[in-house]
């Protein structure tokens, strides 16, 4: 499981990275929340790069500026070579196939009124694949590549439990053959159990399907067991990146040292407090 | 008034007994949906209970049965539970009331949804206070900042001023905290506390429980699916599976050296420690296959027989008894006993 | 304040509006007061016009309207054919009647609404619950009118309380005391037509709004801290469900002036209804303008005072409203 492409192209490369949020006071007066600043990494392809922070400390931002979904006040965005932070509402569009978001909360994030079936042929609808039947085909092999199986395929998503569901919106995040996959806090709803089935289910597609993955989470323990490399975020800034085993083993900022101290493991003795 | 582990009663009794506790969910339509199965568990005074268990176990509707603050579908169908001595499922709606809050608190999941929207903090404490004594308005007044300021180190009288929607999630943990503690009770029941927070935000939560606990002497009983949380913190830990008990023992052995096939699988099915071995990074875990069972259709056996490594051809046959396994660890699986 | 200050102004705009629409209906609309006159042989068509020239009926349309609105600025609405009299003190009169008989039994309509309301949310499903909303759905089912009649026909038959209008003959020569009494005996029927009327449906939005926050997490929460079950509905539930009930008030403030017509008239009280009725029927155009326009003038009101609640009593509008 090595990774065989050192020398190959970064994938996604961002470069420093800059989002603020501008709102109107009662009185005219403008007040800025800067999201995002000075964000700059790359992932090369088929690797595993960990985004870990806390919440109010960008990540989603990030997300969503990398799948196209908001615009960054400056700096690039690089995928596969080509710059597409200047790129048109069209142009984006056929980027937006390559790049595809799971979110945490998948009862919120599909229509629990839909079939399985028809969640997943949905993307496939709304990029132009008129053929019908073609497109059932595909969904039918996607439902059947995340391990749900075929009899659940007219179910609706309401009846699903938190598990399948996710499986569901990997499934459907798939439909279009993206690159990239961000998944955003993706198994931080489900029972730790469940959690082992989806990473693994997560690994094995990276392998089978050469996927590239941004994963967003505060879970560290998680973070360590699936990336290669981990980058940690705070207030909209990057503090820490390096290889997973070094982050872990020798964290060099204080934010990311006290993450790790707050992350909860079996091992512990008796009645030390865990404040590292 | 703290009340040490030293200066406690010697009671000879548990502080809780659940006896066999059967609870289902009705449908409309009439349709059953049991929750718990025969349940059954016992707490001593000054312990903290960590009750381990997934979606699907029960530990939600555990919380809620305890005070019969089931939603209108619930139904307690069977069982008992016994607090200092008295049944709690038999018990006068007026003993009931003055038992909630003041002797038994529980602190239910979601904490921005476990707020009154529109009334401040301060007033919010109060109402528990009201509830339970009657002093004047400024002795209430007083120990609502006496409240708040064991949760919040500093700014408790500014906290006392806002409304819910103006605090941060962990802000409002340690509201719902200080209710609980409000009325001085000996059993506080914490359910999945710290699910929605940030790690250091959950490592704050905890860390006060462990101060609040030693300080006034509680019995605590935390409810989670993450057993990390427990290591370190709980004297023994309940594992919960489909509605029932599927181990129960001190701490140390239940996570460290686990008896029941599931809880077992469980905890191997998490990644390894954070500073754990390079080679296995990446690689599979063992993840427990299959999935929670559906309780309307359970076959005859042991609830656990799909999904267990060690199962035997008994475990089709009928559900496992407890099977005692010695200093106050016990197991119901087919493997130690019959 | 920005806040305020926007909806103030859209309800001028409003007012204005309805004032031009109103006039321009009720002008466009064929035939005047004086049609009628035309009609009677003994009065020539040179008085009929020299009388139109004197209320000015014979000037285009904008330039009525203008000085219409003039006037009104003077604190005057017009003058009435009919009564001739300005319209002003004739409002004035029939608005303070009708809204002696509204504002009471808004009052009370509530204050029956909402126990009944909590009630049935507490017992959801079961028999009083279901009892009450057959009772209910009865009430809205029955016409307004069908309900006065037959409150009227109960007073023919048993006597026992007068059959119309606001006060007995004779009623100067009575002692203050059993002046008040008359006023009440008189306004008993009519009231008891309008808390029926509007019972049914402040009823059912009650029991609706109680009934969702009575399976919120924090009532159930506060139900586990022990807090007793009367605290808890009045104060927790009846608080959380007060944004629709707020709403549902604001309207209730809004019709106080125009939602009596057809009792009024059915049962001859003396208030804005019946002279709105015959004003119409009469072609007595101020009247009908001014009575429209009082009428909205509560609608209006109504809506802003519930705004204006609604602000005081969810602090998460408040803070929204600020930090925007």
């Amino acid at each position: 499981m090595g990774l065989s492409h050192d020398k190959a192209e970064p994938l996604l490369i961002v470069d420093n990275l800059e989002k603020v949020y501008a709102s109107r006071g009662v009185l005219g007066t403008r007040k800025e929340v800067i999201a995002l600043q000075g964000v700059s990494f790359a992932i090369r392809p088929e690797s595993t790069l960990a985004l870990v922070g806390e919440s109010g400390s960008g990540k989603s931002t990030l997300a969503f500026c990398l799948a196209c979904l908001e615009r960054p006040t400056s700096g690039r965005i690089i995928f596969q070579g080509g710059e597409i932070t200047a790129l048109d509402e069209e142009q984006q569009r056929a980027v937006r196939r390559q790049i595809q978001l799971v979110f945490q909360d998948p009862a919120r994030s599909l229509n629990p009124r839909f079939s399985s079936l028809d969640l997943v042929s949905e993307p496939l609808l709304v990029q132009g694949r008129v053929n019908k039947r073609e497109r059932e085909d595909r969904a039918r092999t996607l439902l059947a590549q995340v391990g749900l199986p075929q009899e659940k395929a007219l179910q609706r998503a309401e009846e699903f439990s938190g598990g399948q569901r996710q499986r569901l919106a990997i499934a459907r995040a798939l439909a279009l053959e993206p690159k990239l996959l961000i998944l955003d806090e993706a198994l931080s709803a489900l029972d730790c159990s469940v959690q082992a089935q989806i990473a693994n289910l997560l690994l094995e597609l990276q392998s089978s399907l050469g996927l590239t993955y941004l994963f967003i989470t505060h879970d560290f323990a998680m973070a360590g067991h699936l990336a290669d490399e981990i980058a940690v975020m705070e207030r909209g800034k990057v503090v820490e990146l390096g290889a997973a085993d070094r982050v872990l083993r020798q964290p060099e900022h204080e934010v990311t040292r006290r993450l790790i101290a707050a992350t909860p493991r079996l091992g512990a003795t008796v009645h030390a407090p865990q404040v590292g | 008034m703290a009340k040490t582990m030293a200066n406690l009663p010697k009671l000879v009794s548990p502080l809780l007994q659940v006896q066999n506790l059967h609870v289902a969910y009705v449908s409309r339509a009439g349709q059953k949906s049991p929750a718990l199965a025969g349940l059954s568990f016992e707490m001593q005074p000054g312990e903290t209970l960590g009750v381990l268990g997934e979606s699907g176990s029960g530990k939600s509707t555990l919380a809620a049965a305890l005070l019969r603050l089931l939603p209108a579908n619930g139904k307690i169908e069977s069982g008992a539970v016994l607090f200092e001595g008295l049944d709690l499922l038999q018990a006068e709606p007026g003993a009931l009331q003055r038992i909630r809050g003041a002797r038994i608190a529980v602190i239910f999941q979601e904490p921005s949804l476990a707020l009154h929207p529109m009334i401040r903090i301060g007033e919010q404490i109060k109402d528990v206070l009201a509830a339970h004594e009657s002093s004047s308005r400024s002795a209430m007044r007083q120990k609502t900042l006496q409240l708040l300021g064991e949760v919040f180190p500093a700014d408790a009288a500014s906290i006392a001023e806002c409304y819910p929607h103006q605090l941060s999630g962990g802000q409002q943990q340690r509201v719902l905290i200080a209710q609980a503690i409000a009325c001085g009770p000996s059993l506080v029941v914490a359910d999945e506390p710290t699910a929605s927070l940030d790690p250091s935000t959950q490592q704050e939560i905890l860390l006060l429980f462990r101060k609040l606990r030693e300080k006034f002497g509680l019995s605590l009983i935390l409810i989670t699916h993450n057993p990390a949380l427990l290591a370190g913190f709980a004297d023994r830990v309940l594992v919960m599976y489909a509605g029932k008990a599927a181990e129960i023992g001190p701490a140390e052995r239940v996570l460290g050296s686990p008896q029941h096939p599931y809880t077992r699988a469980l905890l191997q099915s998490m990644p390894s420690e954070i500073e754990g071995h390079a080679n296995q990074r990446k690689s599979k875990l063992a993840a427990i296959p299959g999935e929670a069972p559906n309780l309307e259709m359970l076959a005859n056996g042991c609830r656990f027989e799909a999904r267990c490594a060690d199962r035997m051809e008994l475990c089709t046959k009928r559900e496992p008894a407890v099977v005692n396994l010695g200093e106050s660890h016990a197991v119901s699986c087919f493997k130690y006993g019959e | 304040m920005r806040y305020f200050l926007h909806r103030f102004l859209q309800a001028t705009f409003l007012l204005v509006g309805v004032s031009l629409l109103t006039f321009l209906f009720s002008a466009l609309a064929p035939g005047n007061y004086f049609d009628e006159m035309r009609l009677n042989p003994q009065i020539s068509p040179e008085t009929v016009a020299a009388l139109r020239a004197q209320y000015q009926l014979d000037r285009p349309m904008p330039v009525r309207y203008v000085r219409w609105v003039n006037s009104l600025l003077h604190g005057e609405m017009g003058y009435s054919f009919a009564y001739n009299s300005p319209v002003a003190p004739l409002l004035w009169v029939r608005a303070r009647n009708t809204l002696l008989l509204t504002v009471i039994a808004t009052l009370m309509a509530w204050a029956l609404a909402l126990p009944l309301g909590i009630w049935s949310a507490t017992t959801l499903g079961r028999l009083p619950d279901r009892a009450l909303s057959g009772v209910t759905a009865a009430l809205l089912v029955i016409p307004d009118l069908v309900l006065a009649l037959g409150l009227l026909i109960l007073a023919v038959r048993t006597g026992w309380f007068p059959t119309g209008g606001m006060v007995s003959v004779g009623y100067e020569n009575l002692a203050p005391l059993q002046k008040l009494r008359d006023i009440a005996l008189h306004m008993a029927l009519p009231m008891i037509a309008l808390v029926l009327s509007a019972l049914p449906l402040l009823v059912r939005h009650i029991r609706a709004a109680i009934a969702d926050v009575l399976s919120t997490p924090f009532l159930r929460a506060a139900a586990s801290h022990g807090i007793r079950r009367r605290t808890l509905l009045y104060r927790y539930a009846l608080r959380a469900a007060a944004n629709p009930l707020i709403s549902l008030f604001g309207l209730s403030m809004g019709g106080l002036l125009s939602g009596s017509l057809i009792i009024e008239v059915v049962m001859s009280w003396p208030g804005l209804g019946p002279l709105l009725l015959e004003a119409i029927l009469a072609r007595d155009l101020y009247v009908v303008i001014g009575g429209v326009l009082c009428s909205t003038i509560f609608l209006v009101v109504g809506n802003l005072v519930a705004d204006v609640l609604l602000y005081l009593a969810d602090p998460r509008i408040r803070t929204e409203v600020t930090a925007r």
